[in-house]
């Protein structure tokens, strides 16, 4: 029962009509950007100018082929993966010993694990830039694949808390009772409940690592450029339709990837 | 979620162990610039060397050359430094001092190429430019005219920070090229040019990387601007009616030079070696209008591209040098106040 | 047999014991995480926190100079100890990063030190008779006879204050303060001053975006909670489509829609809405417009988590009861909300303040927020104690705000 049809009277119902009209404008607001890119990766010209003067699949061509955005997306897709998977990891463990962890500084304990969300990237970047050059990490995979990890736990474990939170642990004692140890109890039980905290957790996860440029600025070095890094190159130093061309294809994996999502999670609901 | 990890983590270790041939990373600005330098010296060096140019693309930020130097884990062999940051990181011991003897001598290169840790790789400029289709009537000639909006209207481009803005600033305001940082230098000179930025100031469009400039004159987003002059070409060789005015440009030169405990020292001297060979100065200067830095390859270089060179005579009449040193000095102090400028 | 009778305090024992030791399983799970996120983030903070109040570099540099200096009250003639302890310490300097880095350290409290510094130091060590040097027996004169802004007392106050290890000229410089001559603490001049305005303009840009965020993600949010399951879904990848997508792309995408042949005014003068293009981009219009679009998502999703929560009666049994629906929607509903408008104010604000990527990208040289000079003066100057001590800056006013957040937040998903 949604609340508008309790507006009777007529200004009520004009206010209404308003507050839809604002909200679809609002929608186009959200889009425009994501798509306004698309048309001109497609076009013919050097410049992001509009209208696009002809049309070509050159940029297309052109990143396909480019050493610089090839080595970008293939470092993206080591180190994503890798940190999500730390995070998902250290997340969830942290999220279920937290659920059932009962002591007085629980609550500050759960603030510094989700302090990392808060803390200004620049700050992370710079700090961590600072402390892990002397030691070696500076410049490598490792470091940047820790930090992004670090960036990306807090999110797993606040999505998988909030699924432990309508959790019935009842269940827990009912497996125990029946004799599976607590890592069957884990695995069998405890896991395929919080699952969907934990996947959405991960994405969480990866976007953050995903889409991180300022850490990358600071902490990465030639060999570790990413995506989003060669695209803050790009954007300031080559403004080309090949920003556009890449930007289209990220739109498109995104948008691929969150109606695979919305698929899976119909599947499951069924 | 396993298998991608696994190949991942393959492809780190791949990553990590597989050099066969020697590699050289070599650090440009990247843009057009980057691909020049990549066929006029990398590809003639990669031939001759059989080594491997890596080449990575950066701002100019010395902080990485400080921490890699510092760190003692140096990944850049050779880096295109600017002037000011050349002084400033050869005084903090980020750079080798060049061993000329490799390099045939400084008698080959300008004596302004010459620098106790770096080799000049090419001379540019900063100038003035402008869309000719929107001034029928010819377009601005000076900086004064920069500053008139009345007879020139609409939006101005300049580089965010302190650096050429009050160059430019004074220039406006009827200083003579030669006695710029002479009045800079002057409490009363500064002042000047801060009063002159603050007329411009609601005009003003401030860019920070070298292609923002020329994209705006393309998009009409600004009517004139300061631009490096090889964007400039390079959008004039795509066929736009782009202009530039040699008045009053200040020019200055790009260096080679090699972080301080680079594994390749020898390979990237080499390299540089390459680079100043008439022969590839004069390909690269057809690429990329910058001037050479060793006077044999002028001769090389046919009479339609000199006139686009900002080391051609003619366009050095008017022009101005960036004075490094003035900067290394003044810099901290000036870009502050720039600072506090923006934020009045 | 009965069984053994449990009395209510060794139940009460029992029960606290096994309470203890789920406690103990509980947080031996939530150490690695600890750990890690103490390795990788707290320990750098911790150095640079350290940094912006500590630099070494003049104090191991120049030890003999700082040893004169320390009894020169600043204003009495300098100690001639002071002029030979200097070119010694020069001599025994045959690191020139040393030395450079104490020029650069100089030059920031007395433009042109750093020449003054390194032009001595390399005379001293090239050759120092023809400058008038004797490296063996220095003389007090020398100096000023080589380079007249020795006699400059400016310089060797910069030096002497600079010679303490912990320093905390960076920290106050970082909100326009500093020390005079005499160590008490000054404003520093208005035309010095950027500091103060640009952590103002840094609260400013983050409220009027959060601000905006409130007032159109409220009416978003409550109108995707009245749409039925399916519409709701569409509506919310609508939403979320931006969220995931790269925050790069968005910065290029506003530039072609924004700048001033761009889409938005070629619309605009095609409705005959302006004659003139307004200028939207590279200025505080474009960062606000763009910062509002990267945030919104994270108003949206706690408001609409809040507002599902409501209980979906709670509107009729008011207007049964007779109140008018605005009323009630005013009254009743929308206090129910104030969680989830409390939660995601705080975040939408939190994450603003520490922006960088657009407002670098999208504004003006007067439109830079805290972020970016942190990022300039790390990466351009190559001040590494000036970026930490206004990264400290950033981070105190961020912790300040997060506490609040903590409090204000606990019961929302958010908040965990």
């Amino acid at each position: 029962m949604s609340p508008t049809s309790l507006a009777t009277h007529p200004l009520e119902r004009a206010g209404l009509r308003a507050v839809r009209a604002l909200c679809v404008a609002l929608l186009a607001f959200l889009l425009a950007p994501v798509l306004v890119l698309v048309p001109l990766s497609f076009s013919d010209g050097s410049f992001l100018t509009w209208p696009v003067p002809g049309w070509s699949l050159r940029w297309y061509d052109d990143v396909l082929h480019s050493d610089a955005w090839l080595r970008a997306a293939r470092n993206s897709f080591i180190v994503a993966p890798a940190a999500t998977l730390i995070a998902t990891v250290l997340g969830t463990l942290a999220a279920v010993g937290l659920a059932r962890a009962d002591f007085i500084g629980r609550g500050l304990l759960t603030s510094l694990l989700i302090a990392p969300m808060v803390v200004p990237v620049i700050v992370v970047g710079l700090a961590t830039a600072l402390a892990f050059a002397p030691i070696g990490l500076g410049d490598s995979f490792t470091g940047l694949i820790l930090v992004h990890a670090a960036l990306g736990a807090p999110f797993v474990l606040t999505t998988v808390t909030a699924t432990l939170d309508g959790f019935d642990r009842n269940l827990i004692r009912a497996s125990a009772s029946l004799g599976a140890d607590p890592w069957a109890t884990f695995r069998r039980v405890t896991l395929p409940l919080i699952a969907p905290g934990v996947v959405s957790g991960a994405l969480f996860a990866f976007a953050t690592s995903f889409d991180d440029v300022v850490v990358t600025l600071f902490l990465a070095g030639p060999t570790q450029v990413t995506l989003p890094r060669q695209m803050f190159t790009g954007i300031r130093e080559n403004i080309t339709p090949a920003i556009a061309a890449v930007a289209t294809l990220l739109v498109g994996f995104t948008t691929a990837s969150m109606l695979a999502l919305e698929w899976l999670r119909g599947r499951r609901e069924r | 979620m396993i298998r991608p990890v696994v190949s991942s983590l393959l492809l780190i270790a791949c990553a990590a162990t597989a050099h066969a041939a020697p590699e050289l990373v070599i650090v440009n600005f990247g843009g057009a610039n980057g691909a020049a330098q990549r066929k006029a010296f990398y590809e003639p060096f990669e031939r001759t060397s059989g080594a491997k140019v890596v080449a990575v693309e950066y701002n100019g930020e010395q902080a990485r050359v400080k921490a890699m130097v510092e760190a003692r884990k140096v990944t850049w062999d050779v880096v295109e430094v600017e002037s000011p940051d050349l002084s400033r990181g050869c005084d903090e011991g980020l750079y080798e001092r060049v061993d000329w003897s490799k390099l045939g001598g400084k008698a080959a290169y300008l004596p302004a190429a010459v620098h106790d840790c770096g080799v000049g790789a090419f001379m540019w400029s900063t100038v003035m430019a402008y869309d000719t289709s929107r001034f029928p009537g010819g377009g601005p000639k000076t900086w004064a005219d920069f500053w008139d909006v009345k007879r020139f209207p609409g939006k101005r481009g300049l580089r965010k920070g302190a650096r050429y803005a009050l160059e430019f600033a004074l220039l406006a305001d009827g200083v003579k090229p030669a006695d710029v940082y002479k009045v800079l230098a002057t409490r009363d000179g500064a002042d000047r040019a801060f009063r002159r930025l603050t007329e411009l100031a609601p005009h003003l469009q401030w860019w920070e990387a070298g292609a923002q400039p020329v994209q705006w004159l393309v998009a009409n987003d600004v009517a004139i601007t300061s631009a490096y002059n090889g964007r400039i070409d390079a959008a004039r060789r795509e066929g736009r009616p782009l202009a530039v005015v040699w008045a009053g440009s200040l020019y200055d030169f790009d260096y080679w030079a090699v972080p301080k405990g680079s594994p390749n020292r020898d390979l990237a001297l080499r390299y540089i070696a390459t680079a100043g060979v008439p022969d590839h100065q004069a390909a690269f200067a057809r690429l990329m209008p910058y001037g050479p830095t060793v006077p044999q390859a002028v001769a090389r270089i046919d009479a339609e591209t000199l006139k686009h060179l900002p080391s051609t005579p003619a366009n050095m009449t008017d022009a101005l040098k960036f004075d490094a040193r003035f900067w290394a000095d003044q810099g901290e102090v000036l870009e502050k106040r720039f600072a506090a400028w923006a934020a009045r | 047999m009965t069984p053994p009778a449990v009395d209510a305090p060794t139940l009460a024992r029992a029960v606290r014991r096994e309470r203890r030791r789920r406690t103990a399983g509980g947080l031996l799970l939530v150490a690695p995480l600890l750990v890690f996120l103490g390795l990788t983030l707290l320990l750098p903070i911790g150095t640079l926190l350290a940094r912006a109040v500590h630099d070494p570099q003049v104090a191991t540099a120049l030890p003999a100079t700082a040893q004169a200096l320390d009894a020169w009250d600043r204003v009495a003639p300098l100690p001639d100890a002071a002029r030979v302890a200097l070119q010694r310490d020069l001599l025994a300097a045959t690191d020139d990063a040393r030395i450079g880095g104490v020029a650069r350290r100089l030059n920031g409290d007395v433009p042109g030190a750093r020449s003054l510094v390194m032009g001595t130091w390399r005379a001293l060590h090239h050759d120092p008779a023809a400058a008038g040097f004797d490296p063996t027996a220095p003389r007090a004169a020398a100096l000023e006879a080589f380079d007249a802004r020795w006699a400059d007392p400016a310089v060797w106050i910069a030096i002497a204050r600079n010679a303490a290890a912990f320093n905390p000229d960076d920290l106050l410089a970082a909100v326009d303060l500093r020390r005079d001559a005499q160590g008490g603490i000054a404003r520093v001049p208005a035309d010095e001053s950027a500091f103060g305005r640009i952590l103002a303009r840094t609260l400013g840009v983050s409220a009027a975006v959060t601000a905006l965020c409130l007032l159109l993600g409220y009416p978003l949010a409550w109108w995707i909670s009245t749409l039925p399951p399916q519409r709701a879904a569409l509506a919310m990848i609508a939403v979320l489509l931006p969220f995931w997508t790269s925050v790069l792309v968005r910065a290029a995408a506003w530039v072609v829609l924004l700048q001033r042949e761009g889409l938005v005014n070629q619309a605009l003068i095609a409705a005959g809405v302006i004659a003139e293009p307004l200028a939207l981009i590279f200025n505080r219009t474009g960062v606000v417009i763009s910062m509002t679009h990267v945030l919104l998502p994270f108003m949206v999703l706690p408001l609409l988590a809040a507002m599902r929560a409501v209980p979906p009666t709670l509107m009729r049994a008011a207007v049964s009861l007779g109140s008018p629906p605005l009323q009630a929607f005013v009254r009743v509903w929308m206090p129910q909300t104030r969680a989830g408008v409390a939660a995601g104010v705080l975040l939408v604000f939190i994450l603003a303040l520490g922006y960088y990527v657009t407002p670098a990208l999208l504004g003006g040289a007067d439109d830079q927020m805290l972020s970016y000079y942190v990022a300039r003066y790390a990466n351009v100057e190559i001040d590494w104690g000036m970026a930490c001590a206004l990264a400290v800056v950033l981070l105190a006013a961020t912790l300040v705000l997060y506490t609040l957040y903590r409090r204000v937040a606990r019961d929302t998903v958010l908040g965990a």
